[in-house]
């Protein structure tokens, strides 16, 4: 068996969700190969070498592959794939925009958001916003994976020491062009990969309001998401949003304020190790999963709970 | 420009979903079922491009059951104008799916087909990604803005760090987003007059694809329950637990 992973990253840097990956591919066996496709991302196929447990980088660096196209990145995949018995990528909005379309190049059906292996050619998956979770099996000769990836550890960054083999470009599709980004720029750590996340929904009644949830974000290094409600009302972008429809995050400590806890919020941080629910209505939803609930009144909760962060 | 907009009929969204006793799948007798949440966002903008005269016609197909023409009546319903059933009784993956989508599309010759990011029943957001690759189109998947120009569409779309905008030559494929824009609901005359629009129906056999599911589906069980934990008295309560009891800050 060998495996290709197909790497997130910003042409510097791996995105921490290809680490997440990389330990699902070591639980199905064999051979790590990971896939830096990028355009002057020779830093990121250096940071890829280093991966514990990767056994090789394949490093095509070409201008078609500098914003992650899928109509590049794709044939690519596909080009290498051929010797592998299974591509894997993260679901991330990367990974799930790039990886259907190699496997149905590939004629493979994928299999999406894997949350467990149970070997080689099955696997479980979460189905109906994770009411249900489904073990799969696959008969394609290559499976083509994406990786949920709360549900794996991260691998370690440091300690492999892979040899960088350059591959081949495919060269530009032509069928479209990057124009620009908006990207959110925040000091706090990224949503699906902190330790502890607070979040607010409908609740805070606006954004300004998130303020303060920013105050104890910054108190315990945590990052600041928010239900879908809160988004559709524009009090935050939808980068932040925790969901089925958002982000999947799993954190030790997960803070849901004002949220009242509908299934499509729950099926984004159920996994989460503790979950606090601040909500001033004792029948919500949230407290069914909560460990710890707290009946009150967010604006006075949540200052109080910057203010005893301090002690 | 014609505007095509696959529509699939699943568990509605409001509904609390069981897994059989079994194990073989969720519980779809006397359920009620609807048009995936996303596939609404998807006949809203096609409908929206043809009332800015953009569009000339748009054209909802549905794959599965006979009772997949109730979706394609809701479209109908919304404002498309005519709809195509692909009859199939059974599992459909995305693969076979995308393949009979490819079908329509050689066909129909649409210059853009808006497909739901995913349906909110397997989840497996793919269906879009596939056709695309399989008529050699440009994709712009999760778009919550779309901006039709001459021969091309600029899209914005939602990705991990914020928004994304790219460029893309016509024809293609937009997947939606939730936040593309909010669907409207269809008027009583509308839904009096979808009775009428026509709707031609196809099989697999028809498409020259082979609907067979590729997975293997060994059981489907109810995720890990969590269970309720305790209601702290107020933040101190609740900060000293965090601190001394779950000891997570």
């Amino acid at each position: 068996m060998s495996v290709l992973v197909v790497a997130e990253h910003d042409n510097s840097e791996i995105a921490p969700a290809t680490l997440n990956t990389v330990t699902a591919a070591a639980e199905i066996g064999g051979d790590i190969t990971v896939l830096v496709a990028g355009s002057g991302s020779a830093a990121a196929a250096d940071a890829a070498a280093k991966i514990a447990g990767v056994s090789k980088v394949l490093h095509a660096d070409s201008a078609e592959y500098a914003n992650g196209l899928a109509e590049n990145v794709a044939p690519l995949v596909v080009a290498l794939a051929t010797g592998y018995s299974h591509v894997l990528a993260p679901a991330t909005s990367f990974g799930k925009n790039v990886l259907p379309r190699a496997a149905a190049l590939l004629d493979v059906q994928q299999i999406s958001e894997i949350s467990g292996v149970v070997d080689a050619d099955t696997f479980v998956r979460p189905i109906y916003a994770g009411n249900a979770m489904a073990t799969v099996k696959s008969s394609d000769a290559v499976k083509v994976i994406t990786v949920r990836t709360t549900a794996f550890d991260a691998a370690a960054s440091e300690g492999g020491s892979a040899a960088v083999e350059a591959a081949d470009a495919k060269g530009d599709s032509g069928l479209t062009s990057y124009v620009g980004a908006e990207l959110s720029s925040s000091e706090r750590p990224e949503l699906t990969s902190a330790k502890i996340v607070i979040s607010g929904g409908r609740g805070m009644q606006n954004g300004e309001n998130f303020a303060m949830l920013e105050e104890v974000a910054d108190k315990l290094g945590a990052a600041v998401g928010a239900s879908r409600a809160a988004v559709d009302a524009g009090f935050v972008p939808n980068d932040y949003q925790v969901g089925q429809t958002g982000k999947v995050v799993a954190p030790d400590l997960y803070i849901a304020v004002g949220i009242s806890g509908a299934i499509q919020h729950l099926a984004g941080m159920k996994d989460s190790k503790v979950i606090v629910a601040i909500n001033k209505d004792e029948e919500a939803p949230i407290f069914q999963v909560a460990d710890y609930g707290l009946v009150a009144d967010l604006f006075e909760a949540v200052p109080a709970l910057s203010k005893e962060l301090d002690g | 420009m014609k505007v095509l907009v696959p529509v699939k009929r699943v568990i509605d969204y409001n509904v609390k979903v069981r897994v059989k006793a079994d194990q073989t799948g969720v519980e779809l007798a006397n359920v009620k079922m609807s048009m995936n949440p996303f596939d609404e966002i998807s006949v809203e903008e096609a409908i929206r491009l043809k009332e800015a005269g953009t569009a000339t016609e748009v054209i909802a197909v549905s794959l599965g059951a006979q009772q997949c023409q109730e979706t394609i009546r809701t479209a109908l319903a919304m404002g498309a104008d005519r709809g195509i059933h692909v009859l199939h009784d059974g599992d459909l993956e995305p693969l076979a799916v995308a393949k009979m989508l490819k079908a329509v599309v050689d066909k129909e010759q649409p210059e853009l087909v808006i497909l739901g990011k995913q349906a909110i029943d397997d989840d497996a957001n793919q269906t879009g990604q596939m056709l695309a690759a399989l008529l050699g189109w440009g994709q712009a998947t999760f778009a919550s803005k779309i901006e039709m120009g001459d021969g091309e569409a600029k899209v914005t779309r939602e990705i991990d760090g914020g928004l994304e905008t790219i460029s893309l030559k016509l024809p293609a494929i937009v997947t939606t987003d939730l936040r593309l824009n909010e669907p409207r609901y269809a008027s009583l005359p509308n839904i009096m007059k979808a009775k009428k629009k026509p709707i031609d129906q196809y099989s697999p056999d028809d498409l020259g694809v082979d609907p067979a599911p590729r997975l293997e589906t060994l059981k489907v069980e109810e995720p890990a329950k969590r269970e309720a934990g305790v209601k702290v008295a107020d933040v101190a309560e609740l900060v000293s637990k965090l601190r001394t009891e779950a000891k997570v800050i």
